[in-house]
């Protein structure tokens, strides 16, 4: 089961260049949160933050409170003990271009030395079906390599590889901008079942792709959040003039 | 504003006019120069390759026979004899120095890539290794004999091996470490966005990735040293007879061939010959070979 985040004062910096300022948000468990905003304007940064991928950046670092559950993850735990319990998409299929599809999916269990042969096989089945891919590749699971198959079914992939190790939050960058329409609409499905079983945070630049998954969104403006609520709340009655312009498309 | 109906003006890509034809034969006329010029310098680079190949063949083949492969040196004023303790030899050293120099110069050359981006000690490393490669093969002998030989009081294969290693690192590390800067940094988010440390991400995940690269510049490393006679000279100092032992002095294909050539007997001159035919065609197999076997994935390094 998914849990919920809660960002106290989050403030992240690439160098010299402050990129996320005063962040506070609270992200409810087991239901799928949008953040949205112009490019550079942030959103991918504090995703990042979430799972602690910001600080592989050698000039990169971060302050602020960030609690998953009761765990303060900057605190409590080691970046790789954080990242097994938050699975991230990227903005890219990113598949190993060395292993098969099924050792792609397992990739996140066998490479932390999990070795049992059975229940990695039912893991690869779970996580496939989940990532409605299972019909697809169940014939060739050892045969092709995981970079073999086409771009939408390797993001469906990535994100198989991601719920195999059974992480409570679901970070996705960005998870269809690559793709076409039907793959994107595929991703849209998947993020609309899974956010049952998984706190679900997606960052898009696509307005309707939030209005059609998520719950709340985000409106975040030059490394600062300006407006959180319900996606309802965003799309129809904004409380804030910027808000307003950029789902308007005023600008961005 | 143009009133004009789009067609009547003149396209940049409009293929039917003249000056659109004139500017394709120009191309393609460019093309078919540009490629030939690759082919000559293919064939330029194939061809000393090949010329050597069948010189060595022309002159050493005849002496090639069973006796050549089963045989140790004969004596001086004696005819026949072989190499076959120098082709073991020669296994035995390159061995023992693929065992020390590979995984030094992949290990430095991972460090390299992903744990010392813009550390002082990857800058020197690097330096290190550049320098280390322009060392003169036979400086390199020199030293081996004084920090080794000269210790141990006797010439040994051990030394040999250690010489030939040192000779390997620098090349196997900075391809080691060019072929990494190959992989794709989403490939290691990916791992570390799984929970997988980055010790395990940097050997599962980037050095399989770069696996094929990496076995290339091993080979040639491996093939470049094989041939070396220089480092021998002081460390493996060669043997007229058959030797296993690591303490004690060693035969070499190179060093044979060399102590023939310099002879004035025909009878060896023309062992020389075969001895480098034998070097030649025992590293072009064990080339194909491991190649062969990375293709096949025995080598990538299972999960």
């Amino acid at each position: 089961m998914g849990v919920g985040i809660l960002v106290e004062d989050l403030n992240a910096w690439y160098g010299t260049t402050h990129t996320l300022q005063d962040i506070n948000l609270h992200i409810p468990a087991n239901h799928a949160t949008a953040l949205i905003g112009p490019s550079g304007c942030g959103k991918s940064t504090f995703v990042r933050c979430l799972n602690r991928m910001h600080e592989t950046n050698p000039i990169a670092r971060a302050t602020g409170i960030v609690k998953m559950g009761d765990i303060d993850i900057y605190n409590d735990a080691s970046p790789v003990e954080i990242r097994r319990r938050v699975g991230m998409v990227f903005q890219r299929p990113n598949p190993f271009p060395t292993m098969s599809i099924y050792d792609n999916v397992v990739s996140g269990l066998k490479l932390n030395g999990f070795r049992n042969r059975r229940i990695l096989d039912e893991t690869v089945e779970r996580s496939l079906k989940q990532a409605a891919l299972w019909e697809e590749v169940k014939d060739d699971l050892k045969k092709k390599s995981g970079a073999s198959l086409s771009g939408g079914q390797q993001q469906r992939m990535c994100i198989a590889r991601a719920l195999a190790v059974d992480p409570e939050v679901l970070l996705m960058d960005e998870p269809a901008s690559a793709l076409d329409p039907v793959s994107t609409s595929k991703i849209e499905d998947l993020i609309f079942q899974l956010k049952s079983q998984y706190t679900i945070v997606i960052v898009t630049h696509n307005m309707q792709q939030a209005a059609r998954v998520a719950e709340n969104t985000g409106f975040f403006l030059n490394g600062k959040m300006v407006e959180f609520d319900s996606t309802h709340k965003i799309f129809t009655n904004p409380r804030d003039k910027r808000t307003e312009d950029y789902i308007t498309g005023r600008f961005g | 504003m143009s009133t004009q109906p789009l067609s009547n003006q003149p396209r940049p890509m409009d293929f039917e006019s003249g000056s659109m034809r004139r500017n394709t034969a120009r191309r393609s006329a460019t093309n078919y120069f540009v490629s030939g010029l690759c082919i000559l310098a293919t064939v330029l680079v194939i061809l000393p390759l090949v010329a050597i190949l069948f010189y060595l063949i022309y002159k050493g083949a005849s002496s090639l026979n069973l006796a050549f492969f089963t045989h140790i040196p004969a004596p001086v004023g004696e005819v026949g004899g072989g190499m076959a303790n120098s082709i073991v030899g020669s296994g035995i050293v390159l061995f023992l120095a693929s065992l020390m120099g590979i995984p030094i110069g992949i290990a430095a050359g991972v460090y390299l890539a992903e744990f010392g981006r813009g550390k002082t000690l990857a800058t020197a490393v690097r330096f290190t290794a550049d320098v280390l490669n322009g060392v003169p093969s036979i400086v390199m002998g020199i030293s081996i004999y004084s920090l080794i030989v000269v210790q141990q009081k006797h010439f040994s294969a051990l030394a040999g091996g250690v010489a030939l290693a040192i000779m390997m690192v620098p090349t196997i590390t900075r391809t080691t470490e060019e072929m990494l800067a190959t992989v794709p940094h989403a490939i290691r988010e990916a791992a570390l966005g799984l929970g997988v440390p980055k010790w395990r991400t940097a050997i599962s995940v980037s050095l399989r990735t770069a696996s094929p690269g990496i076995i290339t510049g091993c080979m040639l490393a491996f093939a470049r040293v094989a041939g070396e006679t220089a480092p021998l000279l002081f460390t493996a100092f060669g043997n007229q007879f058959w030797s296993f032992k690591l303490s004690e002095p060693i035969a070499a294909l190179p060093l044979q061939i060399y102590v023939y050539a310099i002879s004035p007997y025909d009878e060896w001159h023309r062992l020389a010959w075969a001895g480098s035919l034998v070097l030649i065609v025992l590293i072009m197999v064990s080339v194909t070979l491991v190649r062969i076997f990375a293709n096949r994935g025995v080598l990538k390094g299972g999960s």
